[in-house]
């Protein structure tokens, strides 16, 4: 058995410099104290330093200390340690980027360190498109912090008043000479800098030291390219799932046939014949096999024979029939509306009334790679190895899932396939803790591709009905939007009550989590305005495939599709052209926080710009004739603080119905863009994962199970449904020159927002045709077709 | 159990497994590459693609008992430390995401190019089209194997 530990080679220095007995030989410069008010250490430097050797107990870290986040080595380089994941949207490349210019260090002289959970002070882990929005701003002001510390111990280093030295390239130096300088390994390195910050919580930690204004920042700005690709093309990067651990077993799950079914008996001779077999695990309707080899697992899986006994109410409706379902049915919970103006009068008033039903299904993570997890319970300690993005309530739900103090806990946080959500990485997680801790081996579970697509956490499926009134100038007076999701018993990240394997266990919270429907986000400027929400479930709301959990902006492409496809509708009516229609409705709105609707229109002008042949019109393009159907459509929106505008062009074949977006055009303002680079391809990327759910995803299930558990049966976009061109202008800013620099806001999920209204808007202008069902597979939008054609 | 040799890299490497287990599992827990990756157990999606006598291959449903040929992963795919062309352009293009496809992307693209090294947009369209990536780096995928494709000079008129 191999029982080789391959870590990525900056964790694994990492993991070494935390055992003091491995470590602090070398990996002390001197005992050589610092100088300076902020007194001397000679501990040995490294997150959590000698309380976190690498068998625990694991204490949580002090974000109030500035070892916790900044070392600098004796070969004067630099470890960031930051309480983030990176998913591939570069964000650990551009963190370091932020601290480098804070620091003054340069960018190859600095390495960073993500979201282990005894390595790296707790920042929550990723989510939210929050990562360089809110919790780059600590990492910037700690490492100005250090700067300023090492300012001072440089001046007295040289002899000079703090006034009179600088900072570059991790040296400080005379300002009237700079060839006096000193490094800042010559000042700190191998030592603590021992410095105490301050902030009511992580995010507003903070020194004594201020940020560098915009126009100081010199690696901030630069398309750097990310230091994770290379080995990701080069097959050197050891990935979670590539970890092998002396002893180690693997696992695979056995899920009910049925949602919702009890299980009454388990046959263990029928795996007898199997080698290898180590265990079978059955609490409540939670079963698994734990097996030596991996595809021992997997065959064991298959061929366990279990009884189970299907719940006596039908669990869901058929996917055919879940509309039906979702309008006919009481909601569980409804929001207050959200009012303003008298919508009634308006719409009593109008010359024209307009009104449309828009339904998007349950869309799933449906990650390329299986949810994975690695336990191991050596030492007392338990220690998981996952690529989840939280892996700080990991940890902390999978002790008080198995009753361990959280300090006997950890997760080491390595790369693994795409996490936009809250995705089954954090099941499976528990699911290998349980194990692990159980067997008192090492256990690595990994799903089976129909378990990933089936049991997943979903997007909740939508139901909209929209009205809008228009005055006789074609004036959009008023507009009505209710929605009803389904998204009862959505499920949080990591809790100890909702994780799959908890709730076959039947341990659940004494009441599901509300859920909840969203509202738009709307700038335009309508007067009379009703939005309103109901939350409804499915008939089985534990134990369920169709669990609801945020998915990439998790309520975003429903609700903006609704939204953005009714605006669409509404702008026909109106007999106005799209872009110009919602031109003027934003600039009608009445607010303008953080310059949202400067940028707005900025966007919109500067997607219509880059399209470069946008021909105004009143009217669909269509019909025209010809086998190929071609036309554009628009969309906007913003999330927090990002707006955007995109543009798709599509072409629709008559005689199939297929759809093809041969272009996309996008139009993107979150501030100040740290990497360029970096950013349009997390753009890029959002708008085609976008563009995905537009065109093909679709859980599907009848009303016993999800029948949608493969590529088959679940496609998913590929390389034909690629367009040929996108075009994606960063539009930083606003015309207007009082504007003060803008900060940095977050991008990894504003661009996949309008997609779904973007493709059925340009549809309908090739077509003639409204979708307002997605996604839009040949034979939805080819019954359109012939429905409008007969 | 019965001992398999296999041609993995240049090297004959043997392995004591059950002649019916798929290649990727041997590949993966008894030689510890890492480039071919579990994605879906089924040939669908291209995660665990591997070259076999250059031809790309998905080992999760080829028992390994039915391996003949010399197998190339993407550990395999540099050259005496020089990073294949495909390689160069996937950082140029800054291509990945998550980067958990991009083994069988990266494979497949070589397959595709040794047997037609200036494909059309179509034909790389067509070529490519197995294989999925949910992070949806496709765009970036086609910019890079056009790169190679650019920088490969026309065969010489006959």
């Amino acid at each position: 058995m191999k029982t080789s530990l391959e870590l990525p080679h900056a964790l694994e220095d990492a993991l070494r410099r935390l055992n003091p007995t491995l470590s602090r030989r070398h990996f002390l410069a001197s005992s050589g104290a610092l100088v300076l008010s902020v007194g001397a250490s000679t501990l040995p430097v490294g997150r959590a330093l000698a309380q976190a050797a690498a068998d625990g107990p694991y204490p949580d870290l002090d974000f109030l200390q500035l070892d916790t986040w900044i070392v600098i080595h004796p070969d004067n380089t630099a470890t960031f340690y930051v309480g983030k994941t990176d998913g591939g949207q570069g964000t650990s490349t551009a963190f370091r980027q932020m601290m480098c210019d804070e620091l003054d260090m340069a960018f190859a002289q600095t390495r960073l360190l993500m979201g282990s959970t005894d390595i790296t002070p707790d920042q929550g882990g990723s989510g939210g498109s929050d990562a360089i929005e809110t919790d780059g701003w600590p990492m910037r002001r700690v490492a100005a912090e250090a700067r300023r510390v090492l300012l001072e111990l440089g001046a007295a280093q040289l002899q000079l008043p703090v006034s009179e030295v600088t900072a570059a390239e991790g040296r400080v130096l005379a300002v009237a000479d700079p060839s006096r300088s000193v490094s800042y390994a010559e000042l700190v390195g191998g030592r603590r800098f021992n410095v105490s910050l301050t902030g009511a919580n992580v995010n507003a930690t903070t020194g004594a030291a201020a940020v560098k204004p915009v126009q100081q920042l010199q690696v901030v700005g630069q398309s750097l390219p990310r230091d994770d690709i290379p080995p990701k093309v080069d097959g050197s990067l050891t990935w979670a799932v590539d970890l092998r651990l002396p002893g180690m077993l693997h696992a695979r799950n056995i899920r009910p046939p049925v949602a919702g079914a009890t299980l009454r008996s388990v046959d263990e001779t029928s795996v007898s014949g199997i080698p290898g077999v180590v265990r079978v695990l059955q609490e409540g309707n939670y079963l698994a096999v734990v097996c030596e080899r991996e595809e021992q697992a997997i065959q064991a899986a298959q061929q366990l024979r279990a009884e189970w006994t299907p719940p006596a109410q039908a669990p869901f409706p058929a996917s055919e029939d879940l509309f039906d379902y979702l309008r006919a049915s009481a909601p569980t919970s409804s929001r207050e509306p959200r009012l303003s103006g008298d919508p009634a009068a308006a719409f009593a008033a109008a010359a024209q009334t307009l009104e449309a039903d828009y339904e998007v299904p349950f869309q799933g993570h449906t990650a390329i790679g299986p949810a994975f997890a690695l336990a191991d319970p050596s030492d007392n300690q338990l220690t998981i190895y996952s690529n989840d993005m939280k892996t700080y309530s990991l940890r902390t739900g999978v002790a008080q899932f198995l009753n361990l103090p959280r300090e006997r806990v950890r997760v080491v946080y390595m790369d693994g396939p795409q996490v936009y959500g809250r995705t089954a990485a954090d099941d499976v997680g528990f699911e290998a803790a349980y194990l692990a801790h159980t067997l008192g081996r090492p256990v690595r579970v990994q799903w089976m591709r129909h378990e990933e697509t089936a049991w997943d956490t979903k997007g909740p499926a939508y139901a909209f009905r929209m009205r809008g009134a228009l005055d006789a100038g074609g004036r959009l007076t008023a507009l009505d939007y209710e929605a009803r999701a389904l998204d009862y018993a959505h499920v949080g990240y990591n809790e100890p009550d909702t994780v799959l394997i908890a709730q076959l266990m039947g341990r659940r919270p004494a009441r599901p989590a509300a859920g909840g429907a969203a509202l738009p986000s709307v700038l335009y400027g309508i007067e009379h305005l009703r939005l309103a929400g109901h939350v409804l479930a499915l008939p089985l709301v534990w134990e369920t495939p169709l669990r609801t959990g945020n998915l990439r902006d998790p309520d975003g492409p429903q609700v903006t599709y609704a939204f953005e496809g009714f605006i669409d509708e509404l702008a026909v009516a109106a007999r106005r052209d799209p872009a110009q229609f919602r031109r003027e409705l934003i600039a009608a709105s009445p607010e303008d926080d953080s310059f949202r609707r400067a940028r707005s229109l900025a966007v919109l002008d500067a997607a219509v710009a880059a399209h470069g042949r946008w021909e105004e019109r009143s009217a669909p393009r269509a019909p025209a004739s010809g086998p190929v159907l071609s036309g554009r459509g628009i969309a906007y929106t913003y999330r927090n603080n990002t707006v955007v505008a995109v543009i798709a062009e599509v072409e629709v074949t008559r005689e199939t119905g297929h759809v093809w977006v041969r272009r996309l055009v996008c139009a993107h303002d979150c501030g100040l863009a740290i990497n360029p680079v970096g950013l349009r391809n997390t753009v890029e990327c959002g708008m085609l994962h976008g563009l995905s759910r537009a065109l093909w995803e679709e859980v599907q299930f009848d009303t016993e199970k999800v029948t949608s558990v493969d590529w088959a049966s679940h496609p998913s976009m590929r390389h034909s449904d690629t367009p040929e061109a996108i075009d994606i202008v960063l539009v930083n800013g606003d015309p207007n020159p009082e504007r003060p620099d803008l900060p940095h806001y977050g991008a990894g999920e504003t661009s996949h927002k309008p997609m779904i209204a973007a493709v059925a808007n340009a549809i309908f202008d090739a077509t003639g045709v409204r979708l307002r069902r997605a996604p839009f597979r040949r034979e939805r939008v080819l019954a359109a077709l012939n429905a409008i054609q007969s | 159990m019965s001992i398999v040799a296999l041609n993995v890299n240049g090297a004959v490497r043997e392995v004591d497994v059950e002649p019916s287990t798929p290649l990727l599992y041997v590949l993966r827990n008894d030689l510890a590459l890492r480039g071919p990756r579990f994605g879906c157990g089924l040939g669908q999606c291209g995660a665990c693609t591997v070259l076999i006598d250059g031809a790309a291959v998905r080992s999760c449903v080829l028992p390994v008992s039915a391996v003949s040929g010399a197998i190339t992963t993407l550990e395999g795919l540099a050259q005496n430390g020089a990073l294949h062309p495909l390689q160069q352009a996937w950082i140029d293009e800054q291509v990945p995401q998550c980067g958990y496809c991009q083994n069988g992307q990266l494979l497949t693209a070589k397959a595709l190019l040794d047997h037609n090294p200036r494909p059309t947009d179509a034909e790389i369209r067509a070529g490519m089209e197995g294989v999925l990536c949910r992070c949806m780096t496709y765009y970036r995928i086609q910019a890079a194997i056009k790169r190679v494709v650019g920088a490969t000079e026309p065969e010489a008129a006959v």
